[in-house]
């Protein structure tokens, strides 16, 4: 039977919703490899492992914490060199963590020093025999490439979103373990985090994102679009490269094939035209809503609904409907 | 500063991708291929960074069959002084065999500053960068949006969700590379005379063991036709019973 260790990341000492979607990706796993124990490792300042309960309810059945007050940062040495040194204790056939901006420097940290081979972005893991089969759309997603891992310990890291986070409630026991390192020891040292926008949702965690281009005709105008926004109430607002080029919005707020790439339950693109390269980013959405002036725009040909009209009329009259609709729920 | 700054060739991004007869590759005939774009934002910031310190080398590393030379050459055109290919017959997608081969040729070139894109178009896996640095037990930062050296020490800016750390470090290190870090150079007409002169060395790779291979590569499915659904704010109220009733996400 197959053990599967998965890297439930935390920021503080709170679950992120990337960290959830990885333990059930574990469990699925697990599950399909003969029903093998999940074990959640999770590492962060003390009162993290007030975590355990949640994991569990995920699919957890070992919760394995690592708490140190060196931690409040996230400290992705730290983190990799105690998770390399927990998959080394237990009779792992993989360990998977979300593939966000932590997971791209733990998992490949974890993967040298384990002697395992990595695959990044997966958005589908199966197990036949030896090797994992791994689905990880590449080319920008204009390709998806089937992978197969043939090893018997695999590092797989989970696209944020591509697997939604699932109930499989246990008790999990849960376990201590002392950083393998010593967090004021670490080669790479955070000197200051600068929150931009604190409390507002990631755009790899927003199960709604709205989303503008040039149509806006002005930085400002992006107030509709946070009015949007704060309608849905678990929306995040996005931008194209033109408009993140010009200052209009920040540059980590880009979606495309340079910036984020996203896949919401719902995006809304207000005044985007739909270049390829913006496609390339939010393609994989659940559901999309296009909002354009120019009914031959191309984004209308990946949206399941469009209107055609001016976005800076369209989008306060959607802001009003939808605060209406939550308003009656 | 001794820099290193290891580069991937790959298709121009805007290309319409078909794939090959094998369905494990995709077709290359017709495709335009050049230096990654986050590889030439590395070269880039290595450049600016042995123009403004002073006296330094800037050498060109990729892992790939012949036609990388062509790669290593448009970045001696910048201005990378030299060149190595590690040379293979195709570019394996096992990021961890790769990343062996570049830190057995990184380890003993006393490098002080060793400097990938944050990810390659083609993979977007992001693992060769922070792999070879865990190999060669130095300091790695992914995905710095700013980076300063002085002194023997780094200071670089990195975006993460919702938030930017600034972190510090000390050479020698390893930093990939994100976008908006600098714009990089077009190759000057003397850039790409002297570049044919500048030497290129070629070694066989030391890939070790490779443990991930493609089994299949497809075009995603096309997305069910849209409609439209009527004209201005007229149309709000049927797209919202449309979001509660069909798609069910309001």
């Amino acid at each position: 039977m197959a053990q599967v260790l998965v890297f439930a990341e935390t920021r503080g000492t709170s679950p992120r919703k990337a960290g959830l979607e990885a333990v059930t990706a574990a469990r699925q796993l697990a599950d399909a490899t003969g029903g093998g124990e999940v074990h959640a490792f999770v590492a962060g300042p003390p009162g993290v492992g007030g975590v355990a309960e949640v994991l569990g309810q995920h699919g957890a059945d070992v919760v394995v914490i690592v708490e140190h007050a060196g931690m409040a940062t996230s400290n992705r040495e730290v983190v990799a060199a105690t998770l390399a040194a927990r998959a080394k204790v237990g009779s792992y056939r993989a360990v998977l963590l979300p593939f966000s901006a932590q997971g791209r420097e733990v998992g490949p940290q974890v993967a040298a020093k384990l002697d395992a081979p990595i695959v990044s972005d997966a958005t589908e893991i199966k197990a036949a025999g030896d090797t994992l089969v791994v689905t990880h759309p590449a080319y920008a997603n204009k390709v998806i490439a089937t992978l197969e891992v043939t090893a018997p310990l695999a590092v797989v890291s989970l696209r944020p979103s591509a697997i939604a986070a699932a109930a499989s409630p246990r008790t999990a026991r849960t376990e201590t373990m002392a950083p393998a390192i010593d967090p004021s020891a670490a080669k790479v040292a955070v000197k200051e985090v600068i929150e931009g926008g604190r409390g507002k949702l990631d755009l790899g965690e927003a199960p709604v994102i709205v989303a503008g281009g040039r149509g806006l005709k002005a930085a400002e105008n992006f107030r509709l679009l946070e009015d949007l926004a704060a309608a849905f109430g678990n929306a995040a607002v996005g931008a194209t490269r033109a408009v993140t080029d010009d200052g209009w919005r920040p540059h980590s707020d880009q979606i495309g094939q340079t910036g984020r790439q996203v896949s919401p339950q719902l995006y809304v693109a207000a005044g985007i035209s739909g270049a390829i390269q913006h496609l390339a980013g939010m393609r994989t959405s659940r559901t999309i809503v296009a909002i354009n002036k120019d009914k031959e725009a191309p984004i209308f040909k990946v949206a399941d609904y469009g209107i055609v009209g001016d976005v800076l009329e369209i989008v306060p009259a959607l802001t009003a409907a939808v605060r209406d609709a939550k308003a009656r729920h | 500063m001794k820099i290193a700054v290891c580069i991937k060739r790959t298709p121009d991004s805007e290309s319409r991708f078909r794939i090959a007869a094998s369905s494990t590759a995709i077709d290359e005939a017709g495709l335009k291929f050049d230096i990654d774009d986050f590889a030439s934002y590395a070269v880039e910031v290595a450049l600016q960074l042995n123009e403004k310190q002073g006296p330094g080398e800037t050498v060109a590393i990729a892992v790939g069959p012949d036609s990388v030379q062509e790669t290593l050459r448009k970045a001696m055109s910048m201005g990378a002084d030299r060149a190595v290919q590690l040379k293979t017959d195709a570019v394996p997608v096992d990021g961890l065999a790769v990343a062996k081969a570049l830190a057995a040729e990184l380890s003993a070139g006393g490098f002080d500053l060793v400097l990938f894109g944050k990810h390659a178009f083609d993979t977007a896996a992001g693992v060769v960068g922070t792999a070879t640095a865990e190999l060669m037990g130095i300091p790695c930062v992914t995905a710095a949006t700013k980076l300063d050296i002085a002194n023997g020490r780094g200071t670089a800016r990195r975006e993460i969700e919702g938030a930017a750390e600034i972190v510090e470090f000390a050479l020698p290190a390893a930093v990939t590379i994100d976008e908006g870090i600098a714009r990089p150079r077009y190759p000057s007409l003397k850039g790409i005379m002297a570049a044919k002169k500048k030497p290129l060395e070629t070694k066989p790779a030391q890939l070790g063991p490779v443990r991930v291979r493609v089994k299949s590569m497809a075009l995603p499915p096309e997305r069910p036709a849209g409609r439209i659904i009527g004209e201005g704010a007229a149309a709000v109220p049927e797209l919202v019973r449309l979001l509660q009733t069909e798609a069910k996400v309001l």
